[in-house]
């Protein structure tokens, strides 16, 4: 039997009972849309983070970590441990050592109370230099940022995010005020330019001399990172190794295997983000798609009942020449068309969902987020769910063709 | 050789342990083109003969040739391909598919023939034509009368010219004269395109339409015989 008129056939038999088809494909269509959404805010989601990533960090940015490379959960508390120290830094700054290095700046951080009469704030503190604000690409709005002089002298000023001021002063002059940080007066000389949100929420930060932070705040005489920017995008990599070696040089280090810090660059953070969220999309769509699977189930039952409903057309079918095989493909390829239906309409309604929480996502929180039609979403929902059609309509197609003709024309 | 040839042909029904024969020691040969008509009550075994000699039922015991073959020679394949050339079947239920045209239904054995798809037009057309209904084709099975039923059913069985056409009590949910009209195109089958029928009714009136009544009782032959006045259905309709 030709193929197409085995497609008419099995089209011929589905449109005889719209309504029962539609209600059958339900369970796949909502599958398929959850898939396609999944991986479309998914996608979304990617972007939209590595965009901040490349946004906030610069892509000469490299990063020097402690403890050694992460390779599982439990090794991302060796990023709290203290092997950047002091000598380090010495070390890194020498021209000798790292000659494309532009810009070195030591990074202390911790969460802090920051209080002004009786308001207080919990904010993000950051111990920076004055190299910050070209690394990163933070202004003060009002003000000025910190200068070599303060980080020199432990000078006890402070720089405050937007959110920050808003806070403890509502619309009076912040610039100026002191402000105490565990206990110790601070003067504030800068407020930041408001950023919105983002990875790093700048605008709930404070930022003091990392020399102040470490003595006067935080109490430790380690750098929880020391950041450095090599002068052009085509020496990262070199200036990757120079640190490498001259970090191993400093810690007594002998093979890499061993080494108490690491090296991460703007493409090593970006490839680890893309990472993990493509797993998390994964795995959400792993269970988005146990729907599927349901909706298999679904198929199969209703495939069953209208084999039994068409006993007689099975049987008239035979009795005029179609052999077993004729009536098994038509009936596979009735479910398979059904559930590919119901893949095609989910795409469309996965993808019209996903546009429409783009839209309101970015007006909502005021992200950059970006709209992606997810291409591989969409070709392995199609191909799955005919897949499932073909599992689901594999059994009862054979019960189909298993009938005896004169069985199936006596059935009333 | 004759085209069938049955011989101590038995059929047992096997149900839950009880076993009930429905046809016993059943002997006849009918030779190509002939016309023969099946006689007999409901329950005598006439349908269960025919299901077996149009290849749709295995029998118990003895032997069924067709054209010198038994349904043992054949695989399931070679089985549906004699089906649907060599044999034509008319059913008293009609069995046409609904919701689908005329043109539709009498295409339906070409779709598993292997006729080129480009003809499948022209030939139903021509099929649907000898039967009279060439004004009917667009129309669904659903809307037609039982005698023009019938009639799409012959065309159906016609389409791939076979050697024998069985028909099933083709009269037997049909009005009079669309009774006659179907004994009519059937007598024409036989005389004009040397058809080979096999008729299977319990109407002596119908059954006369025929060269030869075989005549049944409780699944055993009663009676073979000639008709010696056989009528003609274009006659009465003249009438």
């Amino acid at each position: 039997m030709l193929l197409k008129y085995s497609f008419k056939t099995a089209f011929n038999g589905l449109k005889s009972h719209k309504s029962r088809s539609a209600l059958t494909i339900l369970g796949i269509v909502i599958g398929i849309t959850a898939v396609m959404m999944v991986m479309s805010l998914g996608e979304g989601m990617q972007s939209l983070i590595l965009n901040e990533i490349q946004g906030q960090m610069g892509s000469r940015v490299i990063e020097v970590a402690p403890g050694g490379q992460p390779k599982g959960p439990t090794d991302f508390l060796s990023m709290f441990s203290d092997s950047l120290k002091q000598k380090d830094l010495e070390a890194l700054t020498r021209k000798s050592n790292v000659p494309y290095a532009d810009e070195i700046m030591p990074l202390v951080f911790g969460s802090e109370s920051i209080a002004y009469g009786s308001e207080t704030y919990r904010a993000t503190l950051y111990g920076m230099t004055d190299a910050a604000s070209r690394l990163y690409n933070i202004r003060p709005g009002k003000g000025r940022f910190l200068t070599d002089e303060d980080v020199k002298n432990y000078a006890d000023v402070v720089v405050i995010g937007s959110e920050v001021k808003e806070d403890l002063f509502s619309n009076d002059e912040a610039i100026g005020q002191k402000v105490k940080i565990k206990g110790k007066n601070f003067k504030i000389i800068g407020i930041l330019e408001k950023k919105g949100q983002g990875l790093i929420g700048y605008d709930e930060t404070v930022i003091i001399p990392y020399t102040t932070a470490q003595r006067y705040v935080l109490g430790i005489k380690y750098f929880n990172h020391i950041i450095v920017e090599a002068d052009s995008e085509k020496n990262v990599l070199q200036t990757v190794e120079d640190i490498e070696i001259t970090m191993r040089n400093s810690h007594n280090i002998q093979s890499s295997d061993k080494d108490d810090f690491h090296v991460q660059s703007q493409a090593d953070a970006m490839k680890m983000v893309s990472t993990i969220t493509g797993i998390i999309t994964l795995f959400l769509a792993a269970v988005a798609a146990i729907s599927l699977l349901v909706g298999g189930v679904g198929i199969m039952n209703i495939m069953l009942v209208a084999v039994t409903e068409r006993t007689r057309e099975i049987g008239l079918r035979k009795a005029l020449g179609a052999t077993d095989k004729d009536i098994l493909t038509q009936f596979i390829l009735e479910a398979v068309l059904l559930t590919a239906m119901g893949g095609l309409i989910g795409i469309i309604l996965g993808t019209t969902f996903s546009f429409l929480a783009s839209i309101i996502l970015s007006k909502l929180v005021s992200l950059g987020w970006q709209f992606t039609f997810p291409f591989v979403g969409a070709s392995a929902g199609l191909g799955v769910s005919a897949l499932v059609g073909l599992i689901f309509g594999i059994y009862p197609a054979r019960q189909a063709s298993l009938k005896s003709p004169i069985e199936a024309l006596r059935y009333e | 050789m004759s085209l069938i040839e049955v011989k101590n042909l038995e059929k047992i029904y096997q149900n839950e342990g009880v076993s009930t024969p429905a046809l016993r020691d059943v002997t006849f040969n009918i030779e190509k083109g002939e016309f023969v008509s099946i006689m007999g009550p409901s329950g005598s075994g006439k349908s269960t003969l025919l299901h077996i000699l149009g290849f749709l039922d295995e029998h118990t015991r003895g032997e069924y040739r067709f054209k010198g073959k038994t349904i043992k020679d054949y695989s399931g394949e070679e089985l549906a391909h004699l089906r649907n050339k060599e044999m034509g079947f008319i059913f008293q239920m009609f069995n046409l598919l609904p919701r689908i045209s005329v043109l539709e239904n009498v295409k339906l054995p070409l779709i598993y023939s292997g006729v080129k798809e480009a003809l499948w037009n022209d030939i139903s057309l021509k099929a649907i034509e000898a039967v009279g209904l060439s004004h009917r084709i667009n129309h669904e099975s659903s809307q037609l009368s039982g005698g023009e039923k019938q009639r799409v059913v012959i065309a159906r069985a016609l389409i791939n010219n076979p050697q024998v056409i069985f028909a099933d009590e083709p009269t037997g949910n049909l009005d009079s004269e669309s009774g006659k009209t179907i004994m009519e195109i059937l007598q024409k089958l036989n005389e004009e395109t040397g058809h080979t029928i096999v008729l299977i009714t319990h109407e002596t009136y119908t059954a006369e339409h025929a060269q030869r009544i075989i005549r049944f009782i409780d699944g055993k032959i009663e009676s073979d015989r000639r008709v010696e006045h056989r009528l003609k259905a274009q006659d009465h309709f003249r009438k």
